[in-house]
């Protein structure tokens, strides 16, 4: 099967997350959206592993998830938190953090 | 051929290799009664005048010594450790006890042995005794540093460390805030002329690569001709600063704010006399330069009648004594600078004026202590029967300062004049006018002081002082009627190795043309002083007084000229220094970058916003960025 | 394998302030303190130390960075200091976290032993790239004594410092990467150490581009005049124990620098630049005087006074005599204690009086002569006063400057008339006159004793210098001469000496 259809894939799913993150207001869907787009790398990754017949792309896509499942951890931690003080999950609302 | 040269000091041993206790017995007396507080308190004047009273026999042994010794083996050197060595340089802290040094020595410990005892009843009511006295035991030790020393560095030591005492016992009165000013001022003034020892250092290390005077006066004939007056000058603007002579003269008048005692010692017997000892020691570098020479001598003849003319309208009888003071070192000076022939004159004059001078200051400070404190002659009088021995020991003072026939003032200060007039009639003339006019003010001073009618103050109550302080009176008025017709015929010799002076036979009787007519001068001199100050004297300054007068009162001028040429400039200086460092420094040149930074931060601080979708946006436009940039990269 | 004595020296402080961060309270702070003298009892012992202590391993082998440490005279000077000082100012500063919310006092005290440790390496290091590394870190815990404890504007004082230093240390990178890209292009390949660099000829341009990178650098440090503006302002607002460490320490890895890198390195560049560095000496001697003498706080002018002396060392390094090198040296220690001496008992009394302001005070003496009297003879050792160490080390690098440059030299002695009016005049405005109210209000005691022990050690180690430097300028001396060796020069002959030497 041409690998090129996994790419393309990929690209779209990661346009996919993209949009999201930038249009969603709400933080799990945005949250979400990072994680599609991991994801998305994965596939690539992986894609092209099988295209240049060596592993280094699955070992990469292996640290992807690893960082993911942390950064997972941490976000939705932070999320929680938002949410318990400010009753509110919307990303445009945490902006007191500025110039 | 110089007879230095030949007779190389000798290595110490016996007594001479404990000179150096001389020094550290004072200044472990001062370190001692410094760090021990008030625990010392009782018994302070006591151990600091035994400290003192113990320089002065050890001094005395070693100048019986001295006197049985052979000439060739009169000038003792005394290694006591390498303070510097580097490179090509050893510079020692050494002791040198000559024929020369060890007549100061006499002076520095005899004087200030007498001025200790003098002391503890003059200061025998101030909470600060103590202090008072570890000061004083520091002046001795420095002030014998300064003598002994065999090299200039060391000399410098003692050099500073008399400016150091000098001023910790003119602002000992701290308090009083014309005591504070005149101490700083007294420092500073010195600095200057520290400066020039400092030079003279720095050029003698680049000429010989040493500081010793030993290898300085062996080398000193091969100095060039520039170099010699540039270090006889150099060594010149030191000793003015510690002289006091013009044009650093205005720190002394002044310096009477301290205790009198002080005022005695340090700023009319022994400190203000180390320049006349720093040019006399280095006479073999002078002997190379008729031109620095000649600037020692004028300055002295200037010196001497600027501080006559300023002795002449004061009303403070300190002041009075401190012009004279200044005129008398410029006698010294003016000996000085006429090379060898005048050298021993010099240490002559140097020697007995620390007599009479001392025993002058304690008078006056013995007046002050049964006037109140008053120092305003304006308001003194009719003292000689209120206190006859003050007054009759003030009297030996005044009869060898005018140089009365045979008291010792008559043998050194004729010598001088003589000398001068063999030099130059101009400095001669000067010289004799001098003389008149020490005559004129002195005697001014005792008829104020001690003749005419009473203008106490209320409730002053003038008395004689008590035994501590007359006792040393005594002693210093029969050393001032005594000591020229007892050294007049040995000094010169004595001194003739160590200043390179020919021997020359000098009479007790004989009298020459010039000395009548000296004599004849002070007669003058005396006479004007009675004959105006016979009457009343007017209790305040008067008015209508002639220009000399407000000249003489305002110091010559002194300070208005040091403010207006120094000190207002300084501080338009310092002024203009602060402002372009906060301005053009500091907000100039690296204010206008941080200046720039911190504008650019403004402006682009408003992209941080707060919104986590712009801040993604931005991101994802800023990797759309640089995939272009990569993929356009690939295709050009 | 051997001790590593110098590691243990440069790690001992560090284990103790990372200890002090742990301790909680009181104790913490006897911590701190029994790691500084066991650090002045472990450096001391390595000053004496006469065999070779030196440390080389390898690092990176890639770029030739080595773990090198080594010491020689001026290392060792500049050791003893360090070590002296720390305990000095903890002492000093037993109290500083309790005038202020904020802080506390233990985490001071683990700063400035992070500080020591961190400067000691600085002075061990023989490896440019190790070098680099601890000049740098320095900054960190410096930036938080000054931003921590002191007066409002700390933190604006700690920021500037810190840009300046940072502005230096980057200029000092381009520096670095410069001398490593040159030996790496070098037959015997890379290595930062400083013994191979010296071996590389340097001589051209490149050599004094890369010259001015690290002299700047160090200018900035030292701090010499124009760069000098940060000093005045950190030291208005550090505590005093700040200030100590800052000039009294890190300010002397300027002038170190200059004679281990710049010298040592570049000689060829280092006489190539001396004219405008010699002016720029003499500029900081009497711009420094002069802003001392018309400053209206006390801490700023102490401030400009070490701009003064520092002026006077770099004045004595690039004279290049042997004379004038050890004095510089020496000036470095004896500047560290008297300048240390001078800010902590000026800490003391405006501690007292609440203000650092000249015309705050008047008649002090009357109230607390003791204080008065440890003033005035910090004072007159930085005005140089011989019986003070101060005294022997300006003498050394004046003489043994005119012995090359008498013009320059006889302007900058205009310092020592400068320096005696900064002080007195100081010293009259504000411990002499008639007692003020303002002051009889403030002042409820005179020095305690842990005031006194803690100027007590400092004037001890400035008077006995001062009668007997031998011992130490001996030590020193090696240095000067080295450098000398380095620079292909010797000292002028005396003129009129018959024969010559």
């Amino acid at each position: 099967m041409n690998p090129d259809y996994y790419l393309v894939l990929s690209a779209i799913l990661f346009s996919v997350g993209v949009l999201g993150f930038l249009l969603r207001r709400n933080a799990i869907v945005a949250f979400m959206s990072v994680e599609l787009m991991l994801n998305a790398s994965n596939l690539a990754l992986v894609s092209f592993s099988k295209v240049h017949g060596n592993l280094d792309g699955q070992i990469a896509s292996f640290f992807v998830m690893v960082v993911a499942a942390a950064e997972v951890v941490i976000g939705l931690a932070i999320i929680v938190t938002i949410f318990r003080t400010r009753r509110s999950t919307s990303v445009d609302n945490a902006n007191l953090l500025k110039f | 051929m110089n007879l230095l040269e030949t007779t190389a000091p000798i290595a110490a041993s016996g007594l001479y290799s404990w000179a150096w206790l001389m020094i550290a017995i004072p200044a472990a007396s001062a370190a001692f009664l410094l760090v021990g507080g008030k625990l010392t308190d009782a018994w302070a004047h006591l151990l600091g005048t035994a400290a003192s009273i113990a320089s002065f026999v050890i001094g005395l042994l070693l100048f019986v010594d001295l006197l049985g010794a052979t000439e060739g083996s009169r000038a003792v050197s005394v290694p006591l450790w390498d303070l510097i060595t580097t490179g090509d340089w050893t510079i020692q802290v050494g002791l040198l006890v000559d024929q020369l040094s060890i007549l100061f020595v006499l002076l520095i410990t005899g004087v200030g042995s007498l001025i200790h005892i003098y002391s503890i009843g003059y200061m025998a009511h101030d909470s600060r005794r103590r202090e008072f006295f570890a000061y004083m035991n520091l002046f001795i030790a420095a002030m014998l540093i300064l003598v002994l020393g065999d090299n200039y560095l060391t000399l410098f030591f003692g050099w500073e460390g008399v400016g150091l005492s000098s001023y910790l016992l003119i602002g000992f009165w701290y308090f009083k805030k014309s005591a504070a000013v005149a101490a700083k001022k007294a420092f500073v003034v010195n600095r200057i002329g520290d400066l020039g020892l400092l030079m003279a250092m720095f050029a003698l290390l680049t000429q010989f690569g040493s500081t010793s005077f030993v290898v300085v006066n062996q080398n000193a004939a091969s100095l060039s001709g520039s170099w010699a007056t540039i270090i006889g000058l150099l060594l010149l603007l030191a000793a003015c600063g510690k002289s006091a002579q013009v044009p650093l003269q205005s720190w002394l008048l002044d310096a009477m704010e301290g205790p009198t005692p002080v005022s005695a010692l340090i700023h009319a017997a022994t400190m203000v006399t180390a320049g006349v000892y720093l040019i006399i020691r280095s006479h073999l570098i002078y002997d190379q330069t008729p031109t620095a020479q000649l600037a020692v001598a004028v300055v002295g003849t200037v010196t001497l009648l600027f501080g006559a003319w300023i002795g002449t309208s004061k009303d403070d009888i300190k002041k009075v004594l401190a012009g004279s003071t200044m005129s008398q070192i410029g006698y010294m000076m003016l000996a000085a600078g006429l090379g060898p022939v005048g050298a021993a004159f010099a240490i002559f004059h140097l020697l007995t004026h620390g007599f009479f001078k001392a025993n002058m200051c304690l008078g006056a400070g013995s007046v002050m202590h049964g006037m109140n404190d008053d120092v305003d002659m304006r308001h003194f009088g009719a003292l000689r029967k209120a206190m006859p021995i003050t007054f009759l020991t003030f009297a030996m003072g005044y009869l060898a300062i005018i140089g009365f026939p045979f008291t010792a003032g008559f043998y050194s200060k004729d010598h001088i004049i003589e000398a001068a007039f063999h030099e130059s009639v101009v400095l001669g003339s000067l010289a004799l006018i001098g003389a008149g006019v020490t005559a004129f003010y002195m005697t001014r001073l005792m008829m104020m002081t001690f003749f005419g009618d009473k203008r106490w103050l209320k409730g002053v109550h003038p008395h004689e002082s008590p035994m501590s302080m007359t006792i040393p009176l005594i002693v210093l008025a029969v050393l001032s009627i005594i000591a020229g017709a007892a050294m007049n015929n040995w000094i010169g010799e004595w001194l003739a190795p160590a200043t390179g002076a020919e021997v020359e036979q000098m009479s007790l009787l004989s009298i020459t043309p010039i000395g009548i007519i000296t004599m004849l001068t002070v007669a003058v001199g005396v006479f004007l002083g009675w004959w105006f100050f016979r009457g009343e004297v007017p209790s305040t300054v008067p008015a209508n007084s002639n220009v000399f007068a407000i000249a003489g009162r305002n110091d010559l001028y002194g300070d208005a000229f040091n403010e207006a040429v120094f000190m207002r400039p300084g501080q338009h200086l310092v002024g203009g220094v602060s402002w372009s460092d906060d301005h053009l420094v500091d907000g100039g040149i690296v204010g206008g970058s941080t200046g720039m930074v911190s504008a650019a931060a403004t402006v682009l601080r408003r992209l941080q916003n707060g919104y986590v979708r712009s801040y993604g946006l931005t991101m994802v436009a800023g990797a759309l960025l640089v995939g272009a940039l990569i993929i356009l990269g690939r295709l050009a | 394998m051997t001790f590593p004595l110098l590691t243990a020296l440069g790690v001992l402080p560090l284990v103790g302030a990372l200890l002090t961060f742990l301790v909680k309270g009181n104790p913490g702070k006897m911590l701190a303190f029994a790691f500084s003298l066991a650090t002045l009892a472990l450096g001391v012992w390595v000053f004496v130390q006469s065999g070779d202590l030196s440390e080389t391993h390898q690092w990176i082998p890639a770029i030739g960075a080595w773990y090198a440490l080594g010491l020689d005279g001026m290392g060792k000077v500049m050791v003893l200091l360090t070590v002296v000082l720390v305990p000095v100012v903890l002492l000093a500063e037993w109290h500083v976290g309790e005038r202020q919310p904020g802080w506390s006092t233990r985490v001071f005290f683990a700063l400035a032993l992070l500080v020591e440790g961190l400067a000691l390496f600085v002075f061990l290091a023989t490896d440019v790239l190790l070098f680099y590394l601890f000049f740098e870190a320095t900054l960190i815990p410096m930036y938080f004594l000054i931003g921590g404890w002191g007066g409002p504007r700390r933190g604006a004082a700690a920021l500037k410092f810190l840009l300046y230093s940072l502005a230096g240390g980057l200029i000092m990178l381009f520096g670095v990467i410069g001398v490593g890209a040159h030996s790496a292009a070098s037959a015997d390949g890379p290595s930062f150490l400083i013994a191979d660099l010296a071996k590389l000829d340097f001589s051209g341009g490149v050599g004094r581009w890369l010259f001015l990178a690290f002299f700047i650098a160090f200018a900035i440090k030292a701090p010499m005049f124009p760069v000098h503006t940060w000093l005045p302002d950190t030291a208005e607002q550090a505590t005093p124990g700040s200030s100590t460490l800052l000039v009294g320490i890190l300010d002397k890895i300027g002038t170190f620098g200059m004679i281990r890198l710049c010298l040592g390195i570049f000689p060829e560049a280092s006489t190539w630049a001396t004219p405008v560095i010699l002016v720029l000496a003499v500029i900081s001697v009497l711009y420094g005087a002069l802003m001392a003498i018309g400053s209206k706080d006390l801490m700023r002018l102490i401030a400009f006074t070490s701009i003064s002396h520092f002026g006077f060392m770099v004045l004595g390094i690039f004279a290049f005599t042997t004379q004038s090198l050890t004095g510089s040296i020496f000036y470095m220690l004896n500047h560290g204690f008297s300048t240390a001496a001078l800010f902590l008992v000026i800490g003391f009394i405006v501690q007292r009086r609440g203000s650092a302001r000249i015309e705050a005070f008047g008649g002090v003496q009357k109230v607390a002569p003791v204080a008065a009297g440890l003033f005035l003879v910090s004072g007159l050792s930085a005005l140089a006063l011989p019986g003070t160490s101060s005294f022997i080390s300006e003498f050394m690098v004046m003489a043994g400057a005119w012995q090359r440059h008498p013009i320059i030299t006889a302007v900058a002695t205009l310092g020592t008339v400068l320096a005696a009016l900064y002080i007195m005049l100081a010293y009259q405005r504000t411990m002499t006159g008639p007692l003020t109210e303002q002051v009889s209000e403030h002042f409820r005691d005179d020095l305690g004793w842990r005031e006194k022990s803690v100027l007590a050690p400092l004037i001890a180690l400035l008077l006995v210098f001062g009668f007997v430097p031998g011992p130490l300028m001996n030590v020193v001396e090696n240095t000067a001469k080295d450098a000398m060796a380095t620079l292909g020069m010797t000292d002028p002959a005396p003129a009129a000496v018959e024969g010559g030497k």
